[in-house]
C-alpha cells in the first residue's frame, strides 16, 4: 500500500552548543551567533516517514516547515535523506506565532496537502520545548494523536501501531488512520545524506531562492519540477488572518532570564568501593540528577 | 556536529588541485553524462562541488559514527561460526550507514551504479575513513576490487557484478596463500575447467581480508602442470553460489575489526574473468596497484589521527608547570609528525592525479581511438603513477608507523596503558608496510625509475615552477638536494652491480622521496600560504636525510657488502 506522508520539521537556532553569546541583553535569542539546524527529533520522525516509504513501495514523503523563506534548507536536507519533496509555509502575516498560531497555520497548510495518511513530527524543538505544536494541529484537524512516539511497530488495514517511550516505560498503542504521531528523541537515528540524492537535489530552491540563481542553474530548476520547493503563504492556506500570526497568538512572553546553573552541594566518598558507588548511583536515579 | 573532512582545511587544497579540471573533464566525457543521469554534473564547478558535499558526508559519517565505533570494534572483533563471519557490531553499523549514504562503488560509472567519482577525491574519503577507523577502511575500500573488474570482465560481467558493488556489497580479493605471500607467482589453487566450460575453485587460501565478502576476486591456477605466474588466471566467484567457506580468522595485532579468513575452496564454482593465464601478471598487477594507492590513503589517515591524539595530549598534559608542547623537544616531535603527515598526504594526492589521468583516458579508449597525443600522454601518465604509488605507498606506511611511534611518545607512560587511543594507533599503523606489498617490495617497484630517470622527469618538472622570493631558499636547498641525489644514484650505477643497486635501492628510493615530497610541498606553500610552515621543516628534515644517504653511498666500498653476508 503506497502511503502520503507528511513530516513536520522545524528550522532552529542550535541550542545545544550555547556559548556566552547565545543571548542578547534583551534576553531574546542572538540568532547570528546560532547556526540554524533541522530540529533533532524532527530528524527522528522523518526517519520513521522513511522506514514507512521503505517498507511501502510508492509512498511519498513530504516536508512541511513553516519559518522565514531560508527554512527551504530544511527541505532541501530532507530531500537529501530521502523526503521526496516540501513545502515552506512562508509570510511575514505569519510571524510571531506562538504554538497556537503556528499550529493553527500548519493545520490550514496540511488541508491543501490533500489526501494524506500519517503525519509525522517531533516531539518538540529545541528552540521552544512545548511540545504543543504536534498535538494541536492533531485536535485542529480532528485526528488522533500519537506523542512520544519511539517506534513504528507497523501500519495496516488502516491502523497504526506505535511504541511510546514514557517516563517508566513502553506502551504499545494502535490508532486509526490518519492521525499525528510525534516521535521521541530516543527513537532511530535519521539515515545519513545519500550521496546521489544529495546530487540530484542540490539545486532544488523555493520560489523566493530563485533570485540571483546562474543561468545554468536557472535553466536547470525550470527543466527539472523536483527541483522547485514549493512555497505557500497565508493567502494561498486560507487562513484566517485574526488567527495568524501576533494577532492570533495568546501567549506574551513577559520575561526571559538567563539562567546559570551552579554547583550547590557536593559529597565526598573516602575510598570508593563498589557498595557506595552503588548507593551514590541509586541516589542520583532517585532525585533524577541521573536517568 | 564534528566533521573529519571540514574540520581539516588540507583536504580541500589537495581536491581543489588546478590539474583537477583537466580530469574532471575527461572522467566526465566533458560533462556529456548531464543529459542522461540526474546527479550527473553539468561542469567542472559543479562537479567540484558534487566532490566537496560528498565528502562531507563522508566526514560527518566518520566523525558521527564510525570514529565512536572504532574502540569497541577493536575490542569486539569478528567472529567465525560454521564457516560464516559475523562482523562486530560497530562494524556492520558502519557498513549500513555507509550503504544508505550511497559511499560505495564511489569510482565506478553512473550506468553501473556508481558515482562516476575521479580516483582523487574517492582516494581522499579512504583518507577520511582511515583516520576514523583504520581497519574499516579496508572493508570499505575493498571496493577497489570493482574497478578491477570494470577493466577487464566482460560486459555482462560488470553488468551483473558492479552494480551489487554499488548497492553495498562487499568484495575482497583471494591472492595470498599459505606458500604464496609476497610470491604470488606460487599460488597453487586449483581452477578446473569442466566440460560444460565452466570453472570450479579447489584448495586453501590465507589472510585474505574480508574473506567471507560477497563477491570475490580469486587467483587461482588454471593451467595444470605449470608452476609460475603465466599458470595463474584470475576468477570471480559469487557467495550466493556456495563452495567456500571460512576455516578460521587470524588472531591479529591490529586493525581487528577487519576480519583475515583462511578460506578452502571446495569445488566452488567460478567465472574466468579476462583471458587465462594473465591473471598474475596482468590483472593482479592492476588490481594491487589499486590496492597500494589504498594503503597509501590508509596510511595518511593514520597519520593523521596519530597526529591530532599527539597534538591534543601535549596540549592539555602540564608537567613542571606548563604544557608539555611548551617545551622544545616535544614541539619539534610534533612539528616533525606534521610535516611527515603533509609530505605523504601531498606524494598521495600527487599520484592520485596520475593515476585518475592514465585511468581516464585508457576507458576513454574503450569508446574512441585515442589521438596521437592521447596516446602519447596516457603512456607518460601511466608511467609516472607507477613511480609514485610504490613511493606513496611505501614511504607513506612508514612516516605512518613513525608518527603512531611518536604519538605514544609525546603521551609517555599513559601512551603505554591501553587507556588512550594511540596504543590502537599503533597497532593499526603496523601492519600498512606489511601488506600490498612490503616496503622492501615497494622498493623493488620504486628503484627501477631511479635507474631510468622517471623521478627525475618529476623533479624537473616541479623545479621549472615558480615559486615567490620568500619560498626561493627552499627551493635552492632542494635543488642542491637533488644533485646529491643524482651523484648517488651515478656512483651507484658506475660501479654496475646488482647486488649493490638492490642494497642501496631503499636509501636512493628514500632520496627520491625525500626531494619528491620536499617539491611538492614547496609547490602547496606556493598556492597555499598556509603550508609554507610545514614546507620549511619537511626541507630541514628531507636536507639531514638525504646528506646522510649521500654520504653513506659515497663512502661505501663495494667490497663492504659482504660484511652484511648474513647466513
Amino acid at each position: 500500500m503506497s502511503l502520503n506522508i507528511i513530516v513536520l520539521a522545524k528550522q532552529v537556532p542550535d541550542t545545544r552548543n550555547v556559548g556566552k553569546d547565545a543571548m542578547k541583553a534583551d534576553g531574546t535569542i542572538n540568532r547570528a551567533a546560532l547556526p540554524a539546524i533541522f530540529n533533532p527529533e524532527d530528524l527522528n520522525a522523518l526517519e520513521q516517514a522513511l522506514r514507512l516509504k521503505d517498507e511501502n513501495p510508492g509512498s511519498k514523503v513530504y516536508v512541511l516547515t513553516m519559518g522565514l523563506p531560508r527554512a527551504a534548507e530544511v527541505v532541501r536536507e530532507a530531500m537529501y535523506r530521502g523526503a521526496d519533496g516540501g513545502v515552506v509555509l512562508t509570510d511575514r502575516a505569519l510571524g510571531g506565532a506562538d504554538t497556537l498560531a503556528t499550529s493553527y497555520s500548519l493545520a490550514q497548510a496540511v488541508k491543501k496537502f490533500g489526501k494524506y495518511d500519517i503525519i509525522l513530527g517531533g516531539r518538540q524543538a529545541i528552540d521552544g520545548d512545548t511540545a504543543q505544536v504536534g498535538p494541536q494541529i492533531a485536535e485542529k484537524l480532528g485526528i488522533p494523536q500519537v506523542t512520544y512516539a519511539e517506534e513504528i511497530l507497523d501500519l495496516k488495514d488502516g491502523k497504526v501501531t506505535v511504541k511510546r517511550r514514557l517516563e517508566n516505560g513502553v506502551e504499545t498503542v494502535k490508532a486509526p488512520l490518519p492521525c499525528v504521531v510525534t516521535v521521541n528523541g530516543s527513537a532511530a537515528e535519521c539515515r545519513p545524506r545519500n550521496a546521489q540524492r544529495l546530487m540530484k537535489f542540490k539545486y532544488a530552491v523555493s520560489d523566493s531562492e530563485k533570485k540571483g540563481l546562474q543561468p545554468e542553474i536557472a535553466e536547470l530548476v525550470e527543466n527539472r519540477p523536483y527541483l522547485n520547493i514549493k512555497e505557500w503563504g497565508a493567502a494561498f492556506v486560507e487562513a484566517d488572518p485574526e488567527q495568524i500570526g501576533l494577532a492570533g497568538s495568546p501567549t506574551k512572553v513577559k520575561n526571559v532570564e538567563n539562567v546559570v546553573f551552579t554547583a550547590k552541594e557536593n559529597l565526598c566518598l573516602d575510598g570508593g568501593n563498589d557498595a557506595q558507588l552503588e548507593d551514590l548511583v541509586k541516589e542520583l536515579i532517585a532525585n533524577h540528577t541521573i536517568g | 556536529m564534528a566533521n573529519f573532512y571540514t574540520d581539516n582545511p588540507d583536504l580541500k587544497h589537495h581536491l581543489t588541485h588546478p590539474m583537477m579540471e583537466k580530469i574532471v573533464a575527461l572522467k566526465e566525457r566533458d560533462y556529456a553524462d548531464a543529459a542522461n543521469y540526474d546527479y550527473a554534473p553539468i561542469n567542472y564547478a559543479d562537479a567540484m562541488d558534487n566532490y566537496d558535499k560528498v565528502l562531507e558526508i563522508v566526514g560527518d559519517i566518520c566523525a558521527g559514527v564510525i570514529a565512536g565505533n572504532a574502540e569497541g570494534v577493536d575490542h569486539e572483533g569478528p567472529t567465525v561460526k560454521d564457516g560464516r563471519v559475523t562482523y562486530a557490531s560497530g562494524t556492520q553499523q558502519n557498513l549500513d550507514v555507509c550503504r544508505k549514504a550511497g559511499l560505495m562503488g564511489m569510482a565506478m560509472p553512473r550506468r553501473l551504479g556508481g558515482l562516476n567519482f575521479p580516483i582523487t577525491p574517492y582516494i581522499m574519503a579512504a583518507d577520511i575513513v582511515s583516520r576514523a577507523d583504520t581497519g574499516f577502511e579496508n572493508l570499505w575500500g575493498l571496493q577497489d576490487c570493482a574497478e578491477t573488474l570494470y577493466e577487464f570482465g566482460s560486459e555482462d560481467q560488470k553488468q551483473r557484478y558492479i552494480p551489487r558493488v554499488c548497492k553495498g556489497e562487499t568484495m575482497s580479493m583471494d591472492l595470498t596463500e599459505p606458500d604464496a605471500g609476497s610470491d604470488l607467482q606460487s599460488v597453487m589453487l586449483k581452477a578446473t575447467k569442466k566440460e560444460d566450460g565452466t570453472w570450479v575453485l579447489n584448495g586453501v587460501k590465507r589472510f585474505i581480508t574480508n574473506g567471507d565478502s560477497d563477491i570475490h576476486l580469486v587467483l587461482a591456477r588454471s593451467e595444470e602442470g605449470t608452476t609460475d605466474g603465466r599458470g595463474l588466471s584470475m576468477f570471480v566467484y559469487d557467495k550466493r553460489n556456495g563452495g567456500v567457506n571460512v576455516r578460521r580468522i587470524e588472531n591479529k595485532m591490529g586493525i581487528k575489526g577487519s576480519p583475515t579468513c583462511e578460506l578452502v575452496y571446495k569445488n566452488a564454482p567460478a567465472e574466468l574473468v579476462g583471458d587465462t593465464r594473465m591473471g598474475l601478471i596482468k590483472y593482479v598487477m592492476a588490481l594491487m596497484n589499486g590496492a597500494r594507492l589504498g594503503i597509501a590513503a590508509q596510511s595518511v589517515g593514520v597519520s593523521e589521527l596519530a597526529y591530532r591524539e599527539a597534538l591534543q595530549y601535549a596540549r592539555e598534559r602540564k608537567q613542571f608547570g606548563k604544557a608539555i608542547i611548551n617545551f622544545p623537544a616535544v614541539a619539534e616531535i610534533l612539528s616533525v609528525m606534521k610535516a611527515k603527515l603533509d609530505g605523504s598526504r601531498s606524494l598521495l594526492y600527487e599520484t592520485a592525479r596520475y593515476v585518475d589521468l592514465y585511468k581516464a583516458l585508457e576507458d576513454i579508449a574503450k569508446e574512441r581511438s585515442l589521438t596521437p597525443d592521447e596516446r602519447k600522454a596516457c603512456k607518460q601518465y601511466r608511467k609516472l603513477a607507477d613511480a609514485l604509488t610504490p613511493m606513496a605507498k611505501g614511504i607513506g606506511s612508514e612516516y605512518c608507523n613513525q608518527n603512531a611511534y611518536d604519538c605514544i611518545q609525546i603521551h609517555g607512560g599513559s601512551g603505554f596503558m591501553k587507556d588512550y587511543a594511540c596504543e590502537r594507533i599503533y597497532r593499526d599503523a603496523r601492519i600498512t608496510s606489511i601488506y600490498e606489498g612490503t616496503t622492501q617490495l615497494q622498493v623493488v617497484a620504486a628503484i627501477r625509475h631511479v635507474t631510468t630517470g622517471t623521478y627525475m622527469t618529476l623533479i624537473n618538472g616541479y623545479d621549472a615552477q615558480d615559486v615567490r622570493a620568500e619560498l626561493q631558499p627552499l627551493k635552492d636547498k632542494l635543488r642542491a638536494m637533488t644533485e646529491k641525489y643524482q651523484a648517488a644514484v651515478a656512483r651507484v650505477a658506475e660501479v654496475n652491480d646488482q647486488k649493490l643497486t638492490d642494497f642501496m635501492a631503499r636509501r636512493l628510493v628514500e632520496m627520491a622521496a625525500n626531494v619528491v615530497m620536499g617539491y611538492l610541498l614547496l609547490l602547496d606553500a606556493q598556492r597555499n600560504e598556509s603550508f609554507t610552515t610545514t614546507a620549511g621543516v619537511y626541507n630541514k628534515m628531507a636536507d639531514a636525510e638525504v646528506a646522510k644517504h649521500a654520504d653513506f653511498i659515497s663512502n661505501f666500498d663495494p667490497a663492504q657488502l659482504s660484511l652484511y653476508d648474513v647466513q
